[in-house]
């Protein structure tokens, strides 16, 4: 390893794990000190282009690459950090501890996802993102919020699976564990999985399900972080090994077509900027495959752009959440006089996510619409541009007009309870806004980490503002004649996820009656026929025990009790989470050296 | 103050209709004669004005509709549906 590179993420786990022994005064300096570290860390990485971090061992045999610093690492790690410091002070009033450290090693991971150079180590942090950020959803008190955890981590760990068995596959195939672009002509099984695996983290449809369901049921620091780092180190990965790939544009479009639908539909707060997400990422997964210079520039800038809004859209959602206690629009609305200033910060991150003129939206997405009409792909331009017009719709017009605007459903308590957020999160709402501007004013800010700077975009030309006027105003003229249509109602959308929250149940009934049944008459065999045999051995035995083994077990007895209460007191808590953790951590550490060694 | 603005335009929401509707057409003007459709993407930009204004209005009331029609084609449920 090279001396001048320190990973960033190992800042923060250790930045994590020195955390439970800080106190206050020093506390709150202390969480906002560890990102901004793990920040600067990643720009001074960033400025030494590069493989570092190499690390070889079995004789030099293998190798495991930590730092691969290059073009498209660059801004990915970027935002990933800055996000961390946004996210991180939105959440500074959060007292458990045990939060801010899932957090922290949420964000480890995916920065080490991002700055990877072999599927080892993307396989490491890709874990490690997936155990973190469940404790995220666990830590949510509220109903429903510990099973949500429980399908979130199933479904990532099934696809962490799949992930695993594509690269091996391949590895046995051709030898080589370098995570780089895959060849489209020359598709094999391991390249089908690899991309399964990557696309069920970014929720490409039919793997989405999970998404709107841990988000919102995820603690409402916790959603600020989830919502930015899972699926946009995805995209990275989908950047990296398949740019170009065609069935990525197809799926890329249903994605964002899908999601908006399910958004216009959606009663929960939480669960709509989720669906909102799943569109947006949709437009992301489209660059990726249409993979020319325009589409990848255009895929990280929206990435980058759609850290920072969307985040901001889940701070001012998390900022009602927390003072009202409300999730849902049938139980809010007309709220503006108690909270205007998260009204404010909603508008801006509505405005940017839709797009408007000197907003962050405005110069990333048009990116990837132009590179797709480029690309003589019409059809997929101008799907994008219709859900474009939805987005609008959804996250501009409908969100903050069912929180803060038009008949008040709220009842006499939320209304009591209705105030503007602490400070802290205000601070963060603050920059997170700020970011969305400068983003959409200054572009070199965000072009000049761009991918390919060579190739020149110009959003500001009076055609594309003139398309742009067009598609906003007539959005909000649709939306005044029709918002009846659209407005809070106490249901909930079935999707995909429907197969296994009722497939749980049938394994239940399965495990319950016919399984149950065998078990009783397999107990009921063995006692006839096993059990005389057996009580005649176990007379031998018991002699010979007796007599000769006793002594020389006994002592070593004592010790094993004496260091198994040691770590049953560590280990076992009687909390099925942390059982669960160490030991799928176990078996993670079981599977790999069963593989590797 | 966010909220004074909010309720001055609530209280004068006549007035706040008429700006809106001379500035829409203001901008509507403007995109059919002052605009370069140079860098349009395809011929229909060029050659039907107003193209994306239609456009935008069609694909939200089909967006609207959709979502209505798929919400009352099933998949629309009562709340506690996954609760026992």
């Amino acid at each position: 390893m090279t001396t001048s590179f320190i990973h960033p993420s190992l800042i923060l786990i250790i930045g994590a794990l020195i955390l439970p022994f800080i106190r206050e005064p020093f506390r709150k300096l202390y969480l906002t000190m560890v990102p901004l570290m793990t920040l600067l860390a990643v720009v001074f990485i960033n400025m030494n282009p590069g493989i570092h971090g190499v690390i070889s061992f079995m004789g030099g045999d293998w190798t495991l690459t930590f730092g691969r610093v290059d073009s498209l690492s660059i801004i990915f790690g970027f935002i990933m950090a800055l996000m961390a410091v946004i996210g991180t002070i939105y959440g500074l009033h959060v007292k458990d501890n045990w939060q801010h450290i899932a957090a922290w090693f949420y964000v480890a991971g995916s920065l080490g996802a991002i700055y990877c150079g072999d599927y080892l180590v993307l396989f490491l942090f890709w874990e490690m993102m997936a155990f973190a950020s469940t404790f995220l959803i666990w830590f949510n008190s509220e109903k429903g919020a510990l099973a949500a955890g429980y399908r979130y981590l199933l479904v990532h760990t099934f696809g962490g699976v799949i992930l695993l068995l594509g690269f091996v596959l391949r590895y046995q195939a051709v030898g080589d564990l370098a995570f780089v672009q895959l060849d489209e002509q020359n598709t094999h099984l391991y390249t089908w999985l690899i991309l399964a695996g990557l696309m069920l983290n970014a929720a490409v449809p039919p793997l989405h399900s999970w998404l709107p369901d841990a988000y919102s049921k995820a603690t409402i620091t916790g959603a600020v972080f989830m919502c930015a780092f899972t699926t946009k180190t995805a995209i990275y990965t989908l950047a990296r090994a398949f740019a170009g790939f065609d069935i990525l544009i197809i799926l890329g479009v249903v994605m964002a077509i899908y999601g908006i639908i399910y958004a216009l539909r959606e009663n929960d707060i939480r669960r709509l900027l989720a669906w909102e997400i799943v569109s947006q990422v949709g437009y992301m997964v489209c660059g990726v495959g249409i993979g020319t210079a325009l589409a990848i520039n255009g895929t990280c800038a929206h990435a980058f752009a759609h850290i920072l809004y969307k985040s901001l859209l889940f701070m001012a959602a998390g900022a009602v959440v927390h003072a009202t206690g409300k999730t849902k629009f049938t139980e809010l609305g007309g709220l503006y006089a108690k909270m205007p200033n998260t009204l404010f910060f909603m508008i801006i991150g509505g405005v940017s996510v839709s797009a408007f003129p000197f907003f962050s939206g405005f110069v990333s997405k048009s990116m990837i619409i132009s590179a797709s009409f480029e690309s003589h792909l019409l059809w997929v331009g101008f799907l994008l541009t219709v859900v474009s017009a939805g987005t609008f719709l959804v996250a501009g017009l409908r969100l903050p007009y069912l929180i803060f605007f038009g008949e008040s459903r709220c009842s006499e308590e939320t209304l009591e309870k209705a105030c503007d957020p602490p400070w802290n999160m205000h601070m963060a709402m603050g920059a997170a806004a700020f970011l969305c501007l400068l983003v959409g004013i200054y572009l070199p800010f965000l072009y000049n980490m761009l991918p390919y700077p060579e190739v020149s975009y110009h959003p500001y030309g009076s055609y594309h503002l003139s398309e742009t006027f067009q598609i906003l105003v007539f959005t909000g003229i649709t939306f005044f004649f029709l918002k009846g249509k659209i407005g809070a109602k106490a249901t909930i959308s079935l999707d995909l996820d429907w197969f296994y929250r009722l497939g749980g149940r049938g394994f239940l009934w399965l495990a319950k009656n016919p399984i149950q049944w065998i078990d009783t008459m397999l107990g009921k065999a063995y006692r006839v026929i096993g059990l005389t045999p057996l009580m005649t051995t176990a007379k031998f035995w018991s002699w010979f025990d007796w007599h000769g083994i006793d002594g020389v077990v006994d002592g070593s007895a004592r010790c094993v009790r004496a260091l198994g209460k040691r770590v049953t007191v560590v280990m076992q808590r009687g909390q099925i989470q942390q059982t669960i953790y160490i030991s799928i951590t176990f078996a993670a550490i079981l599977l790999i050296s069963f593989v590797w060694l | 103050m966010i909220v004074d603005l909010i309720d001055f335009l609530k209280k004068h929401q006549q007035t706040v209709r008429v700006y809106c509707i001379i500035a829409i057409a203001i901008m509507l003007v403007w995109s059919f004669v002052g605009v370069d459709t140079h860098h349009a993407h395809t011929w229909m930009e060029v050659y039907i004005p107003g193209f994306w204004s239609i456009f935008t209005l069609i694909s939200c009331v089909v967006l609207i509709f959709f979502s209505l029609w798929l919400g009352k084609s099933g998949i629309e449920t009562r709340e506690d549906y996954y609760d026992n």
